[in-house]
């Protein structure tokens, strides 16, 4: 006697799960399908307190990932940048990890010369680029940046630099926004920089999803806002458009929503494979109770 | 002798100069000093990194053993970053400098450590990260079994937060009126429910047993009592 496709089932080769999951992700981002997403408390807490930042204040962008967390960072920190420039706000970045610098660099010439081209290096917007030391690196910013860092990423010392000239420690800032794919991140941030002196700045951050959890039990109290991966990113996108609308190239501010298409699709196939997998596996017990 | 005592003495020194430092204001300068020497030594790590990953790959190379021309594009692609970094070659003059080679951009797209950034790393770091859907699909199908109680559980969370993470999970509930005996039904407020209740609960009660074992590691090395990290037998001589 036969099997039941069902039991059968449970012993497809693995590449055909592959082709389907790779056809989830293909179609939608070729057909370019987009949902309209309902930004929740979360990604409204994030930008209400950059909001709440009084305008034109210094702030500082830590893009602490590389490019193998670009897919799901890079659309928060586009917007993030876009957000921060819109309120006018001076912007000094930087990186914990040895391959954040270029990723900065792509998304001031991307996003905040693209978008605010009256921004100016070493006025508007500086760049400290990367330090090894980890968390060591937070510890010093937190009560000597000219020690931690002598010159800005172009090798200028920070007495020259205007924004700089005057930046003794973290509490500089009003504003300290950690993009983080791990470790050395956002929790590093909270522990070193935002614990010594929580009332000092406003400090939030955007995350990958598998780092979420470890960051929640900082939110709100000691991080009073947080994007939970590309989900976060395209809720806050959406709020963010709504409210500075971006004068040219608004795809750059979509990315976003863009790969929710994707991941829609992709966790819904999760979710039948589990379902078949379960099914099979129950066929097969009843067929073998059944001999 | 001295090699456990100067080690010992190191740590302990360190371990207390920052512990003061937080609390007293006359300290700060200590602390900074002790900070700014590790992040000294954090860079000195990247050199016997870079060195180590040379030894073990030219070894590998010059044995032939199986694999070595993975080996070999390990060392070559690590000296050609190498020297597109240091020596910033083919950096695109810097405007305000433009006679100083080493005011240089190197990380532009047209010098070779950009293009090699942006066309050879950041492609094949997010082909790798990529790869991990097609894996986990394949065990989300082979492994997730709803076997007993607690996997029935684990389950119908994986199914809350995978839908509530997309659009579907506002398309399928979003019919329950949110302000209803019944609104806790809906996908983002039982992912809400899950990720900052359950699950924050759950990681604060790790987090706070990691602190305290932190705590106590530290007491332990600064007070010397703990060796383990001079060597295998505790830095007996």
């Amino acid at each position: 006697m036969s099997e039941p496709l069902l039991v059968r089932l449970g012993r497809i080769d693995r590449r055909w799960i592959f082709l389907a999951m790779a056809l989830s992700i293909i179609v939608p981002m070729l057909l370019k399908v987009r949902f309209p997403e309902i930004p929740q408390p979360m990604a409204r807490a994030t930008f209400e307190a950059i909001e709440r930042v009084p305008e034109g204040s210094r702030v500082l962008i830590a893009f602490d990932y590389d490019p193998a967390s670009q897919g799901e960072l890079q659309p928060m920190a586009n917007a993030i940048v876009h957000h921060c420039a819109s309120r006018g706000h001076k912007m000094v970045f930087m990186t914990l990890w040895p391959f954040g610098g270029p990723l900065a660099e792509r998304t001031i010439d991307d996003i905040l010369l693209a978008y605010h081209p009256g921004y100016k290096y070493g006025i508007d917007y500086a760049e400290l680029g990367f330090q090894p030391g980890n968390e060591g690196v937070v510890k010093l910013m937190s009560t000597n940046i000219p020690k931690q860092f002598p010159t800005d990423k172009r090798g200028t010392p920070l007495a020259q630099v205007p924004l700089l000239a005057d930046l003794a420690d973290t509490t500089g800032f009003k504003l300290v926004v950690s993009i983080s794919a791990g470790y050395p991140g956002a929790k590093e941030w909270v522990q070193y920089a935002n614990g010594p002196a929580p009332e000092a700045f406003t400090f939030v951050s955007g995350t990958t999803g598998v780092q979420a959890a470890q960051l929640l039990p900082y939110y709100p109290a000691q991080m009073e806002g947080m994007l939970l991966a590309v989900k976060g990113a395209a809720e806050y996108e959406t709020i963010v458009e709504e409210k500075y609308p971006p004068p040219q190239h608004p795809e750059r501010i979509g990315d976003g929503r863009v790969r929710m298409g994707p991941q829609l699709v992709a966790h819904v196939l999760m979710i039948v494979l589990i379902v078949l997998g379960n099914l099979s596996m129950a066929a097969g017990r009843t067929r073998g109770g059944m001999r | 002798m001295l090699q456990r005592t100067i080690p010992i003495a190191i740590l302990s020194i360190s371990g207390i100069v920052l512990v003061l430092a937080y609390f007293s204001p006359f300290t700060q300068s200590w602390g900074e000093q002790a900070v700014d020497w590790f992040n000294i030594i954090a860079g000195i790590a990247y050199i016997l990194g870079g060195g180590n990953l040379l030894r073990v790959n030219l070894e590998k190379i010059s044995a032939q053993r199986p694999g070595w021309a993975y080996a070999a594009i390990t060392v070559a692609a690590f000296v050609a970053m190498l020297g597109f970094g240091l020596l910033k070659l083919g950096a695109v003059p810097s405007e305000k400098y433009p006679d100083v080679h080493f005011a240089g951009d190197y990380e532009s797209n047209s010098a070779p450590y950009g293009w090699m950034y942006w066309n050879v790393i950041s492609p094949l770091g997010a082909t790798m990260f990529a790869m991990l859907a097609f894996y986990v699909a394949s065990a989300a199908f082979r492994a997730f079994r709803a076997k007993n109680l607690e996997s029935v559980l684990l389950l119908g969370t994986a199914f809350i937060v995978l839908l509530s993470a997309t659009a579907a999970g506002a398309y399928l509930t979003g019919w329950i009126p949110a302000d209803s005996a019944v609104g806790f039904m809906r996908a983002e407020r039982l992912r809400t429910m899950i990720t900052e209740v359950v699950q924050t609960a759950g990681m604060r009660a790790i987090g706070i047993g990691i602190a305290i074992g932190v705590v106590a590691l530290s007491v332990r090395l600064i007070l010397g009592i703990d060796r383990s990290y001079l060597s295998k037998d505790g830095g007996a001589a």
